[in-house]
């Protein structure tokens, strides 16, 4: 009965978003108010509709109701609560379920909160996130509806992929979705700025903080999956450049460029189209990656269906919706006039860079993702593209973004001085070129791009660093510092917090990925083998009993010159209903580095097969992942994001001033 | 997207531009298209260096008493080129077969280490015992880049002529893969 409710939720809440994209649409271009007027309720009610939908399905999940299909194929009775509950988004129907929750959730807020809107720009962002939604709700109630039911119920379900028993479930797909769909914001608002032909730096101050936020959310999301990788799948790396990892890099990377370019919509009133089809295209990518890991054309763990109607389906919303947004861009673009004008050495040609630099990252990262596709549409038969393609063809881009990245916020807007800029940073050079020599000394026959990701890491960090010991004129006026550090605007905060993250993520990056040593062996109990430097002695394995799972678990004592540091207990689990075995890493961390250790089953003899690894500056990836995110969230918390722009006029006026 | 201050506004070359985007994602819409209704299955990644000649490539030797490997070594007769590291597990899990592949094929595998260390491929082979008849060293993966491998282990048949015949994609470590590859090799022998 309750599935049923779910269901017919579902169809309301999609007539309910034909409503909203069309009338609104229509009201605006006839000036017709009670039309424009339907956006707001209509946006709430869509929200309140899917909202019953998703948790009719995740109380079918909750009370195990193997009548309803997904949950039959997607969970079992012998399933902890929590992932129970967090298999209503483990599979394809759920997930798509929870990205039109979100994607209702932006547009009631935008329909509830966007007070300060003007009208038509209002209720022409609405109705673009209604068109949105009917597509997508359309494609649930047409090809992959959460609530068919199974007649006969089976007396038990399949179970969740093991894989995805695991707490990191509950919060990466949530976190995703919430920065996929959150770029739509940008989308929506992009597209009604081109229907209205008008775009200035109060609508550049309207989207920033919705991007920002997704942003956010997309930076959580993906470090989240990649901790989540590095603990769950036991091969000891964090990231392995899979096409879903790419589906959600690329949007991360555009997203990023919006980012930078909306600021100088808002504060220069230049790069106008430039910043539409950014927007455009970040959706456009966050839309693709719903279509690469829905439709099989390229497979991967993630994979949740490979139907080749659903792909025809995912297809045709992308044409819809790329396709009609990038024409009405090519119709209207052009006659979009930038107001501020600029030398290329300034603030807007440093930001013109960097989106330069991340577009290409994005394209390069979009070739390496499909290019095994077009090989083989092309009959050029079939390749394959692996992480040495990103080594040397992404890494140099996002090395020179990198550099570019700590000159940039020294330059003023318009015009700068680039040799009195760099001459800024000498202090921040001396730091880079003492660093990279340390590094040399100390790890000498070690890989070069060893010594090039530290120099680039401490010359990022300390560039940060000086631009806002600038700004708080430590050296100047030191008495004064404390008083102007408080009055710096948060978004100023936001900045350096988040570039100080990325900082610190490359430093661990490249201490992982340069440093990283194994030891690969058979051991018994009472064995011993030594891996940088720490003893393991490996002091045998025990059978456990999880709540739907048995698992092998070893322990090892580890010690340094003899004095203990930690006990791991890595373990190999069997989940009994599909008969999937997974990996359980033990780690500890100190901060500096992971010792990680990885076992399988034993053999007859009592001999089990170990993987250690000495993971250097690793965690330090997802520290600057999190600094990166809560620098999104300062800069969000800035007053001026959070009061809005009271009118176009006064709002260009103090942008212009 | 154009940083000249004062670019005159409207004029058709600019308006072509603005179009660029839509023709490029109609022709990438156009591949998906056609990828949804091919029927490979993008599982498997044959290499698309089969029936091309191999790559150019001359790696110093590992070992001190036997020879490394370059291009102007193959050709001739039928050889085996495998891809491994001592860091790499299914390749230790392969090991065994590689020698038993050299006696019943009857033919001489080149080893080639991708990016390992010297002293833990030597020490790998020491402890498992050496198949190879030449080993080279490719510390930079170049070579790997060069023939397409997608990670250790791979093994690649060159025929006679010097064109690679067949690949060998992961281990071979269970009795059917291993007659596989021998049924290969003796196709490739013709």
């Amino acid at each position: 009965m309750i599935a049923e409710l779910g269901h017919f939720a579902l169809v309301l809440a999609l007539a309910l978003a034909l409503a909203q994209a069309v009338l609104p649409l229509a009201g605006a271009a006839r000036d017709n108010q009670a039309w424009m007027a339907v956006a707001a309720p209509a946006s709430q009610g869509q929200l309140l509709f899917i909202a019953i939908a998703f948790f009719a399905l995740m109380q079918a999940y909750v009370s195990s109701d193997f009548s309803v299909a997904v949950v039959a194929d997607n969970s079992n009775s012998a399933m902890p609560l929590i992932y129970k509950a967090a298999a209503t988004w483990g599979n394809h129907e759920g997930s798509l379920l929870l990205w039109v929750l979100i994607l209702a959730v932006f547009g009631a807020a935008v329909g509830t909160f966007g007070n300060n809107l003007p009208p038509k720009l209002k209720a022409r962002v609405l109705a673009v996130q209604g068109l949105i939604a009917v597509g997508f709700l359309a494609f649930m109630l047409l090809t992959s509806n959460p609530f068919a039911r199974l007649d006969p119920p089976p007396a038990d379900g399949a179970d969740l992929n093991p894989l995805l028993q695991d707490p990191g479930l509950a919060f990466h797909p949530p976190m995703l979705y919430f920065g996929y769909v959150g770029f739509s914001m940008a989308f929506s608002f992009a597209v009604a700025a081109l229907i209205e032909g008008r775009v200035d730096a109060a609508w550049a101050r309207w989207v920033r903080p919705w991007t920002l936020a997704a942003w956010i959310a997309l930076t959580a999301g993906i470090a989240g999956g990649s901790w989540w990788s590095y603990y769950e799948l036991g091969w000891g790396g964090w990231w392995a450049w899979d096409p879903v990892e790419n589906a959600s890099f690329m949007p991360w990377l555009l997203g990023t460029a919006l980012l930078h370019s909306a600021i100088v919509v808002e504060k220069r009133d230049a790069l106008k189209s430039w910043t539409m089809l950014l927007a455009i295209l970040t959706f456009a990518m966050s839309l693709v990656g719903t279509f690469l890991v829905r439709s099989g054309v390229l497979t991967s763990v993630h994979a949740f269906a490979s139907d080749p109607r659903r792909g025809v389906f995912i297809l045709f919303l992308l044409v819809i919706a790329v396709g009609g947004s990038l024409t009405l861009f090519a119709i209207r673009a052009p006659s979009l006039r930038d107001g501020g004008l600029f030398q290329p050495i300034s603030r807007e040609g440093s930001l013109i860079l960097n989106n330069l630099l991340l577009a290409v990252g994005g394209v390069i990262v979009f070739l390496g993702t499909f290019m095994p596709l077009f090989a083989d549409v092309l009959h050029a038969g079939a390749i394959s593209v692996g992480a040495p393609y990103y080594f040397l063809i992404f890494n140099p881009f996002a090395a020179l973004l990198i550099v570019v990245m700590a000159v940039g916020p020294l330059l003023p807007w318009k015009r700068a001085d680039l040799a009195g800029a760099l001459q800024r940073l000498t202090a921040a050079s001396a730091a880079t070129v003492v660093a990279a020599g340390l590094v040399w000394w100390l790890k000498t026959g070690g890989p070069l791009f060893g010594v090039l990701g530290v120099a680039l890491g401490v010359w990022l960090l300390m560039g940060t660093l000086v631009e806002y010991g600038e700004r708080i004129g430590i050296l100047r006026a030191p008495g004064d510092a404390w008083r102007r550090a408080r009055q710096l605007p948060r978004a100023a905060y936001g900045m350096t917090l988040a570039h100080a993250g990325l900082a610190v993520a490359i430093l661990g990056m490249t201490g992982s990925a340069a440093w990283k040593q194994e030891q690969v062996l058979m051991m018994r109990p009472g064995d011993t083998v030594s891996l940088a430097g720490y003893d393991y002695r490996f002091d045998g394995v025990a059978d456990v009993a999880g709540p739907n799972y048995t698992a092998t678990r070893g322990t090892f004592t580890v010690t340094k010159d003899g004095t203990p540091v930690t006990i791991l207990h890595p373990e190999k689990r069997k989940y009994p209903v599909q008969g999937v075995p997974t990996t359980e890493a033990a780690i500890h961390t100190n901060g500096l580095a992971d010792l990680y250790a990885v076992i399988d089953s034993p053999d007859d003899a009592g001999a089990v097969s170990v993987h250690l690894y000495h993971q250097p500056l690793v965690p330090w990836i997802w520290a600057g992942a999190v600094l990166m995110a809560l620098g999104g969230l300062v800069s969000l918390s800035d007053r001026r994001l959070r009061v809005g722009a009271p009118s176009r006029r006064t709002a260009v006026a103090m942008a212009r001033a | 997207m154009t940083t000249a201050p004062d670019r005159p506004a409207g004029t058709r070359p600019r308006h072509l531009l603005y179009l660029l985007p839509v023709v490029l994602f109609v022709v990438v819409a156009v591949y998906f298209l056609v990828a949804l209704y091919s029927s490979r299955d993008p599982q498997e990644v044959p290499s698309a260096l089969v029936g091309k000649p191999a790559p150019g490539f001359t790696l110093a030797p590992l070992l001190p008493d036997l020879p490394g490997v370059a291009r102007a070594d193959l050709g001739g007769s039928v050889v085996l080129v495998n891809f491994f590291a001592s860091w790499c597990v299914p390749c230790r899990a392969e090991h065994p077969y590689l020698g038993r592949i050299a006696k019943d094929g009857g033919l001489p595998i080149f080893g080639i280490v991708y990016k390992d260390k010297p002293d833990a491929a030597r020490a790998y082979l020491a402890e498992l015992g050496n198949p190879y008849a030449r080993i080279g060293m490719d510390d930079s993966g170049r070579t790997g880049i060069d023939f397409g491998i997608t990670g250790v282990p791979e093994t690649f048949v060159l025929a006679p002529d010097g064109r690679i015949c067949y690949r060998q994609w992961g281990p071979v470590t269970d009795d059917d893969t291993e007659q596989a590859l021998l049924a290969k090799i003796k196709e490739c022998r013709r």
